[in-house]
C-alpha cells in the first residue's frame, strides 16, 4: 500500500513523557511513523509499550511532548484544543473498547451525535444516521437503547457513530476487547469492508494476534519504541 | 451544537432523573413561591386599605392633641384636650370647609330588654355624619335643641340593631347605655368592615354634650374632624388650622406644637411605608432562598458532571468543542432553575389567589415581580451552573474516557 505521495499521517521523532522527576515514564521515545491513505494498521504490544499513547496522539486527543505530528500536512502540535476538536469531528472516527454509547439514548440518536456537533440540519442528520446503521446491519434496531442491545450490536452502533461523518481515519482502541470471538470476527470483517470498499484508513490497537491478522500492516511496540513494522500477506 | 438541540438534550436529562431534578429545584420553588404569594397578597392588602381610606374621604383632616406619631392611632399624650370652642373657632375663621365635627368617644353596654351588647359610643354633632359619610336608614339626625341641651337621644348602627332588636324597628324605642336611658331617633345605613378589620356598624352616636356631661364627666373633645370642600387644598387648610390652634393654645413660634393635624394621605403613606419595608424584608428572604437554591443546583450539577465523565469524554472525542460542553451543562442548570422559578411563580400566584379569597383582599397581579422572579431564578442557574459546566468543559478527554 505504500505510495510515493505524502503520507496522511506522519510522526517525526515523537516522544511523550508522563509524570515528573523520578516518577517520569517515557511512554514514547522518538517514534517515527508514516501511515498512508487506505491502510489498515494494527498496533500491538504489551501494556505500557506506548501503543495507546500513540493512538491518542494520532487521534489528536493528546499532543506530542516533543517531535512533530503531521496530519495531512498540518502540524497538530501547534493546534489549540478546540482546533483539534474540529479536526477530530471532520476527519476522525473513534471506536472504544467500552463502546461509550450514551445510556438511555436510542441507537440512532447515538449515531447522530457527531453530526450535531458538525451543525448538520436535523433531517439530513437522520438520513445519514440511518445510512450508517444500515451499513452495520442495524437498521431495524435504530430506536433501541444500548441497554436493549447485545455487546456486538452495541459495538456496531459505535462503529456506525464513527463512520457516520465519513471520516478519513478510524481509530479503534481494542474494539473487540469486550466481545467473544464470534462477535469479534464479525466486527473485524465489518472494519475490513469499510477499509477495502470505502478506502477508510483504520488504525487499531489490539493485543489479540487473531484480530491483528485482519490488518494489512502490523506494528509491534515495546518500551516506547516500534520494534517491528511488517506488511501482512493478503490471506484472502 | 445548536442551542435548540442543547435545550432538548437538557430537557431529556432533567426528565430522566425526575426525583433528583424535583429535589434540586425545591429550594428555588419554595423561595420564589413564598415571595410571589407574599408580594401579591401584600399589594392586595395595600390596595384594599388605600381604597377603603379613600372612601372615608381623602378630604378629611384629623385634629388631635398630642404630637403626631407615625402610624394610625397615634396621638396618645397628656397634652391639653380640645374643647367644643376650638371646633367652633375653626368653623368660623377658616374658609372652604364642608363640615367641622368635634368628636369624643367612650364605650358602654347597650341594653334593650334582655339583650345587651358592648359597643363604642361616639359623641358628636350632625357634622359627624357628613364627615364620615353616614347615611340615615330610618329616622332623623339630632335637632339643635337636643345638641345644645345634651338630651339622651341616639342613633344606632346596623350591628346594634341586629344584636338588640332583631326584626323590630328600633326607631322611637328606648334603650339603655349603662345606667342612662336613650331614645333612639334613627338608624344608620350599613358600612361593613373597616380597613383595619373592625366592624364600623358597631356604634352608637349621641350628642357630644350628652357624652361629655353624662358619661365622661368632662368637656373634652378627643378629635376634631374637618371635611374640606371639594377643590380646596387640604394642605392649605391644614396650615391654617395649625396656625389658628397654635394661637389659641398659646404656642410660641418655633416651639413644638402639642397637637397635630393629619390628613388621610398621610395615613395612607404611613401604611404604604409599612408595606415597602415588608417588601424589602421579603426581597432579602428571596435573595437568601435563591442563594440556597443555587447552591443546591451547583451541588447536583457537580455530581452530575462527575457521573457523566465518560459521556463528556466521548462527546469531546467525537468533536464537541469546549463551549459545546459548557453550553450543555449551563443550559441544563438554567433549565432547572428556570423550571423551579416557573413552578414557584405558579404556586405563588395560586396560593395568593386562594388566600386573597379567604381573607377578603383583592388579588393584585404584579407582572414586574413575576418577571423579576423568573429572571433571577434563571440568573441563579447561570451563576451556580458555571463552575460545574466549566469543570466539564475542561476535562481531558483521555482521562474522561478512562474514568470508571
Amino acid at each position: 500500500m505504500q505510495t510515493d505521495t505524502t503520507p496522511l499521517i506522519q510522526l517525526q521523532g515523537v516522544s511523550k513523557i508522563y509524570g515528573k522527576g523520578q516518577a517520569a515514564v517515557k511512554a514514547l521515545d522518538a517514534v517515527d511513523l508514516q501511515i498512508h491513505q487506505g491502510e489498515f494498521v494494527a498496533m500491538m504490544g504489551p501494556s505500557g509499550s506506548g501503543k495507546s499513547t500513540s493512538l491518542n496522539i494520532l487521534g489528536c486527543l493528546d499532543t506530542p511532548g516533543s517531535g512533530q505530528y503531521y496530519f495531512d500536512g498540518v502540524a497538530v502540535g501547534s493546534l489549540s484544543r478546540d482546533q483539534r476538536a474540529v479536526l477530530r469531528r471532520q476527519f476522525l472516527g473513534f471506536i472504544f473498547q467500552g463502546f461509550n454509547l450514551l445510556n438511555r439514548t436510542s441507537a440512532i440518536e447515538n449515531v447522530e451525535l457527531p453530526l450535531i456537533y458538525r451543525k448538520i440540519p436535523a433531517r439530513h442528520r437522520r438520513e445519514m444516521a440511518q445510512e450508517a446503521l444500515c451499513a452495520v446491519g442495524l437498521e431495524k434496531w435504530q430506536n433501541h437503547t444500548p441497554g436493549e442491545l447485545s455487546g456486538g450490536q452495541q459495538q456496531r452502533v459505535a462503529i456506525a457513530r464513527a463512520i457516520v461523518g465519513k471520516p478519513r481515519v478510524l481509530l479503534a482502541d481494542e474494539p473487540t476487547g469486550n466481545l467473544d470471538s464470534v462477535r469479534s470476527i464479525e466486527i473485524m470483517e465489518m472494519l475490513r469492508t469499510f477499509n477495502q470498499r470505502d478506502g477508510i484508513t483504520i488504525i487499531m490497537v489490539t493485543h489479540e494476534p487473531d484480530m491483528a491478522e485482519f490488518c494489512k500492516r502490523q506494528m509491534q511496540f515495546q518500551d516506547g519504541h516500534i520494534i517491528s513494522d511488517t506488511a501482512v500477506e493478503d490471506t484472502l | 451544537m445548536m442551542l435548540w438541540e442543547t435545550f432538548l438534550l437538557a430537557q431529556k436529562t432533567i426528565r430522566r432523573n425526575k426525583l433528583r431534578s424535583a429535589l434540586t429545584i425545591l429550594g428555588i420553588v419554595i423561595g420564589v413561591s413564598a415571595v410571589i404569594s407574599m408580594v401579591t397578597l401584600g399589594s392586595g392588602a395595600t390596595q384594599k386599605v388605600t381604597s377603603d381610606i379613600s372612601k372615608l374621604g381623602s378630604n378629611v383632616l384629623h385634629v388631635r392633641p398630642g404630637q403626631g406619631m407615625r402610624g394610625p392611632g397615634g396621638a396618645r399624650s397628656s397634652s391639653d384636650p380640645f374643647k367644643i370652642e376650638d371646633a367652633t373657632a375653626i368653623k368660623n375663621s377658616i374658609a372652604g370647609l364642608q363640615a367641622v365635627a368635634p368628636v369624643a368617644e367612650t364605650s358602654g353596654q347597650a341594653i334593650y330588654g334582655s339583650n345587651n351588647w358592648s359597643t363604642s359610643v361616639t359623641g358628636g354633632t350632625n357634622d359627624f355624619f357628613i364627615v364620615q359619610g353616614w347615611d340615615l336608614d330610618e329616622g332623623r339626625t339630632f335637632s339643635d335643641s337636643e345638641l345644645q341641651a345634651g338630651k339622651s337621644v341616639c342613633l344606632i348602627g346596623k350591628t346594634i340593631q341586629k344584636e338588640l332588636f332583631a326584626n323590630e324597628s328600633p326607631t322611637g324605642k328606648t334603650m339603655r347605655l349603662g345606667k342612662i336611658s336613650f331614645k333612639i331617633i334613627g338608624t344608620l345605613k350599613e358600612k361593613g368592615q373597616s380597613n383595619f378589620g373592625t366592624d364600623q356598624d358597631d356604634l352608637v352616636v349621641i350628642p357630644l354634650k350628652t357624652l361629655q356631661r353624662r358619661m365622661a364627666g368632662n368637656s373634652d373633645v378627643r378629635t376634631i374632624l374637618v371635611a374640606v370642600q371639594e377643590g380646596v387644598s387640604t394642605t392649605g387648610v391644614q396650615k391654617e388650622i395649625e396656625l389658628l390652634m397654635r394661637e389659641r393654645r398659646g404656642i410660641a413660634p418655633g416651639q413644638e406644637a402639642d397637637f397635630h393635624v393629619r390628613d388621610m394621605k398621610e395615613i395612607i403613606d404611613t401604611l404604604t411605608g409599612t408595606t415597602t419595608v415588608l417588601t424589602a424584608l421579603l426581597s432579602a428572604v428571596a435573595g437568601v432562598s435563591l442563594l440556597v437554591g443555587g447552591i443546591g443546583i451547583m451541588n447536583i450539577m457537580l455530581v452530575s458532571v462527575t457521573e457523566r465523565t465518560r459521556e463528556i469524554g466521548t462527546r469531546l472525542a467525537i468533536g464537541a468543542l469546549e463551549r459545546d460542553v459548557l453550553l450543555q451543562f449551563l443550559v441544563e442548570s438554567v433549565s432547572l432553575s428556570s423550571l423551579g422559578g416557573l413552578i414557584g411563580i405558579l404556586l405563588g400566584l395560586g396560593g395568593a389567589a386562594l388566600c386573597s379569597k379567604l381573607i377578603g383582599v383583592p388579588f393584585v397581579f404584579k407582572p414586574g415581580i413575576v418577571a423579576a422572579a423568573f429572571f433571577f431564578s434563571g440568573a441563579v442557574g447561570i451563576v451556580f451552573g458555571y463552575v460545574p459546566a466549566k469543570k466539564a468543559a475542561q476535562m481531558d478527554p483521555i482521562e474522561a474516557l478512562r474514568y470508571e
